[in-house]
């Protein structure tokens, strides 16, 4: 295990803080919250993407992922995550084109919470333009432009927020930047 | 009786966690409260750890606001309606102690708001969280007491119990008689308790721009409702909900769109109507106290 770089300089403070951005980003779906990190990566992880997984997976998580033997073996280091089949995982991660949702953990009628986060990277976000975002957590619309959206998502999505109360949730991840679609929001094409 | 709690150390101190909780039960607890964001009104359960505070005393509240809580944030807490019980004292210090954060008793100036029993009369906002303590979050629980049977009814979105129990009161009443924890629709498809809150404070729920988080102690379940999302407290088309308040005006601020506490005055049976949101009242008065001086 030489060569890792370390994880959270204050994992309880950092955590939280990362946390707390994905929690707003999931509340107000399409709004670009910033996780602020600078912490030394393997490639291809970015910043955000790395923040949400050390502050949310763990043991406890089944992980599965596209982004290579360095990037596994600094998650797997500092979350200790078990890896696992996509169709099983808690967290997949996405750095590539993403499995198709209807593939992923989409939970039960009585326990909708046991279904996928699918963390997908992406090249860009800016809100104000692109997709027209409607739902729980948003007051009228959020805009969301998403740069290098995998192909098809928008009609990938409409299925996944039928399957309601079941289904998964997203987090997109753009460097230091993330937004959240949880299953409950709708997208229009912009 | 008073409860003194003693919480450890300041948690700058080392030997104990940010927030009291370990890393790993926030961990828990903080993907059991993105997963209820994302599936509004429908209960989560999650691994509730001991606390140093007797159930009751909001255990499973605490666990949540541990569990979001940042050195930034600024904390208010209240007991029905007031900062100052010894409930509110305790929980206030008690996150004062293990977190460092700063404390409130104003509303306007809370980045998270911890609350038993009331939701405050100022309108939160979209940089504010509301905890609510939560002591039975099953809202069908004392028409079907088994566990297994109330999540299939969840499942099957089957609501025609409470449908029942309301008419019920109507057909012998008149009116339905349920003036706290009065059962609401989240998103038209989970049905929730708001906890003991009283029905009046209902619709604020409905589209808040705060975010809502619910924590139950012993039950160890956590909801949530996302901000601007639709919150209907149950009612039938010829007995539309109406929320209810003592029909006075504040004896201290004069407000007649507040909920209001009834106050034995003296011996003799003399009572007063005042503010239940000591805070709003409070600045009200002073509102009215400036004005007069102008
Ligand atoms: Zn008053």
């Amino acid at each position: 295990m030489t060569g890792l770089t370390p994880g959270f300089a204050d994992p309880a403070l950092d955590a939280q803080a990362s946390f707390r951005a994905v929690l707003e980003a999931m509340s107000r779906p399409g709004r670009i919250q910033r996780t602020g990190s600078s912490l030394h990566l393997p490639a291809p992880l970015g910043q955000a993407t790395a923040a949400v997984l050390l502050a949310l997976a763990d043991a406890d998580t089944g992980f599965a992922h596209d982004a290579g033997a360095a990037a596994e073996a600094w998650l797997r280091f500092h979350c200790g995550m078990p890896l696992v089949p996509a169709g099983e995982a808690t967290f997949v991660l996405a750095t590539g084109a993403p499995p198709a949702l209807a593939t992923l953990c989409q939970g039960s009628e009585e326990e909708p919470q046991a279904s996928a986060t699918l963390v997908i990277q992406v090249a860009g976000l800016a809100e104000d333009e692109g997709w027209h975002l409607t739902g729980p957590g948003i007051e009228t619309e959020h805009r969301l432009r998403v740069d290098g959206a995998p192909e098809g998502f928008v009609a990938a999505w409409a299925a996944n927020r039928a399957g309601f109360p079941c289904g998964v949730d997203v987090v997109l991840c753009a460097g230091d930047r993330l937004a959240a679609l949880p299953r409950t929001v709708m997208i229009a094409e912009g | 009786m008073t409860i003194t709690v003693v919480p450890p150390a300041p948690s700058t101190l080392e030997g104990y966690n940010f927030a009291y909780l370990d890393e790993a039960t926030k961990r828990m607890i903080r993907r059991a409260l993105l997963k209820a964001v994302a599936i509004p009104g429908h209960q989560i359960p999650f691994g509730a750890r001991e606390m140093p505070l007797p159930y009751g005393w909001g255990t499973g509240g605490i666990q949540v606001t541990a569990s979001i809580l940042g050195p930034t944030d600024t904390l208010k807490v209240i007991d029905q309606g007031a900062d100052d019980t010894t409930n509110a004292i305790s929980i206030r210090r008690f996150f004062t102690r293990v977190a460092g954060v700063a404390t409130t008793e104003h509303t306007a100036e809370a980045t998270v708001v911890q609350t038993r029993h009331r939701i405050p009369e100022r309108t939160l906002r979209e940089d504010q969280i509301i905890v609510y303590q939560v002591p039975q979050p099953e809202p069908l629980f004392r028409l079907e007491p088994r566990r297994m049977e109330t999540k299939r009814l969840h499942a099957l979105a089957d609501y025609g119990l409470m449908h029942v129990r309301l008419y019920e009161d109507i057909a012998r009443l008149g009116h339905i008689a349920k003036a706290y924890d009065y059962p609401v629709m989240v998103n038209r498809r989970y049905l929730m308790s708001p906890s003991p809150i009283p029905a009046f404070d209902n619709p604020k729920m409905h589209r808040m721009p705060a975010l809502q988080l619910f924590g139950a102690g012993r039950e160890k379940r956590i909801y949530a409702i996302p901000p601007y999302t639709e919150v209907r407290s149950l009612d039938f088309e010829d007995h539309p909900f109406r929320p209810i308040r003592a029909p006075h005006a504040c004896a201290l601020c004069g407000s007649r769109d507040t909920y209001l506490d009834e106050v034995i005055t003296d011996d003799a049976g003399g009572r007063l109507f005042v503010c239940s949101d000591t805070d709003f009242c409070a600045e009200r008065q002073a509102d009215s106290a400036k004005e007069a001086a102008e």
